[in-house]
């Protein structure tokens, strides 16, 4: 291997490695077992997991379609488009979650109408946690799929047009087969992004054990009084999605991404 | 009256301790303080601060302020700072447990609890027990936090069971949800209602006088600027500091 290659990398592996190997060597670990005991642990995971992965699903649905616009439809002010799209990108999250009220927060421009004739409230739910997360997380997939469309053979689609398929039918039947590996990538990396999701949701959808609590915002709280439970915290959240991480991609994406 | 004597009182405290040590008669205070202190002194020690960098030109005033808890944190893990100024003795305890404080810390102020509502009070809270109520829209600070600890005080000695929708991380996000009127109601100190200006309501309650929070401020051992923290931790407690902190809705210690 080339050194100009090798020394660079394995200068990167250390940077990402080395805090978690922090994590790891100062985990207190002969507490493991009462933390993890303590009531609202299995709680805040079983939100995080189960948030995460309903805001993977609403990316999906959403942000698929909107990827192929992006990189196959003709219509004017694209780049506009995806930069606007790409926004929650480099908004800090902190700021999203102000946004997030500002449109469907009780006083806010759709929930306002929302609260006042329906009674309903956005805000200091689950589905509060779900929509920050979605709304930080959608980004990663829609860029992620949107370059899979990009680099696959335009060709086959044509070749779908001069065979008599409809559009529908060609994004169905072909180009969704052909950039299967990018949305199963894309995906992974906005549940990643939804799970480790703190500013936009402790802002929007507040702070509350069972409801709005996910991993983040209860390693956060821990950090407040008592470091070592954070710790410990912090690694079962980092178990669980590595575990998941590398199930997936032996069960699924292993063939797909190899291909 | 009462409120006069013990600031007198404090400030002859603060006159021992400056004279004691005399690392200031030079008066040539220069380079840059790092005051670590608690979001709700926001307001008056960025005053101060401003303040104290023209009294001493070529002096700059930096400030970290965030909850307590979390500042207690970052200066046991050795973040650089000259004074720390915390919302309850709890978390300076923490820091003064850790070995970094160089001198006995010192209170400053006192914070009592008030109910803050959004303007026009649309949730019609009329006292504690409101935030009792599931049917309102309630924020609290997180128990973690002094002020969610006071919090606790204060429904622990009304008899009631707090019925929060959301705890907070710090008080200033607490009362960002009354300022966004998402919430009926919310518990943050005095101050931060006065703070809030014409956006927030205050509702007193008797029962705030359960849970008073006491300031304490102290230079730490590892000060980069020892002369500027003593001199910064000096105004907060002299007459000026504390006729500022009381038009903030302090109360003296």
């Amino acid at each position: 291997m080339p050194a100009p290659l090798l020394v660079p990398a394995l200068l990167a592996v250390a940077f990402l490695v080395l805090p978690l190997l922090g994590l790891v060597i100062r985990a207190p670990w002969s507490q493991i077992g009462p933390q993890l005991a303590r009531p609202g642990v299995g709680e805040a995971l079983r939100l995080s997991l189960v948030s995460a992965t309903l805001a993977t699903l609403i990316s999906l649905v959403l942000g698929v379609p909107l990827a192929w616009v992006l990189a196959r439809s003709r219509i004017r002010g694209r780049s506009v488009l995806r930069a606007l799209v790409t926004v929650p990108l480099v908004l800090p999250p902190v700021v999203g979650g102000v946004a997030l009220f500002l449109v469907i927060g009780r006083t806010g421009i759709l929930g306002g109408p929302l609260y006042a004739h329906l009674g309903v409230t956005v805000p200091f739910t689950t589905t509060a946690v779900v929509i920050a997360e979605t709304f930080v997380a959608m980004p990663f997939l829609v860029i992620s799929v949107e370059g899979a469309l990009r680099a696959a053979d335009a060709r086959f689609e044509d070749a779908a047009a001069t065979l008599g398929a409809d559009r529908w039918t060609t994004f169905r039947r072909v180009t969704l087969p052909l950039v299967a590996p990018g949305i199963a990538a894309g995906a992974v990396l906005c549940w990643a992004r939804a799970l480790g999701e703190f500013g936009a949701t402790i802002t929007f959808a507040g702070n509350f054990p069972g409801r709005t609590q996910t991993m983040p915002l209860a390693v956060y709280l821990a950090l407040q009084r008592d470091p070592e439970a954070a710790i410990v915290l912090s690694l079962v959240l980092l178990a669980v999605s590595l575990a998941t991480l590398l199930l997936l991609r032996d069960r699924w994406l292993g063939r797909g991404v190899a291909a | 009256m009462q409120r006069l004597a013990a600031a007198l009182a404090v400030l002859a405290l603060a006159g021992c301790g400056a004279s004691d040590d005399g690392s200031t008669a030079d008066g040539a205070i220069t380079g840059t303080v790092t005051v670590f202190a608690a979001a709700s002194l926001t307001d008056v020690f960025t005053d101060l601060g401003r303040q104290l960098e023209t009294e001493h030109p070529g002096l700059t005033v930096q400030f970290n302020f965030a909850g307590s808890s979390a500042l207690a944190t970052q200066l046991t893990q050795g973040a650089p700072a000259d004074v720390f100024a915390s919302a309850d003795t709890d978390q300076m305890d923490v820091v003064t447990n850790n070995g970094i404080v160089s001198r006995a810390p010192k209170l400053f102020a006192t914070n009592v609890l008030e109910i803050a509502v959004p303007a026009g009070n649309p949730g019609g809270i009329t006292g504690l027990a409101d935030l009792a109520d599931p049917t309102k829209t309630i924020a609290l600070c997180a128990p973690e936090v002094p002020c969610g600890a006071a919090a606790a005080e204060v429904f622990d000695a009304a008899g009631l069971t707090a019925a929060p929708d959301t705890l907070e991380e710090d008080v200033k996000a607490t009362l960002t949800k009354v300022q966004l009127g998402e919430v009926d109601a919310a518990l943050v100190y005095a101050t931060d209602v006065q703070a809030a200006g014409d956006t927030v309501e205050g509702i007193e309650f008797p029962e705030a006088a359960d849970a008073v929070n006491g300031y304490p401020i102290c230079t730490l051992t590892d000060a980069p600027n020892p002369a500027g923290a003593l001199a910064f931790a000096s105004l907060v407690t002299s007459e000026t500091g504390q006729k500022a902190l009381a038009a903030a809705g302090f109360r003296a210690p």
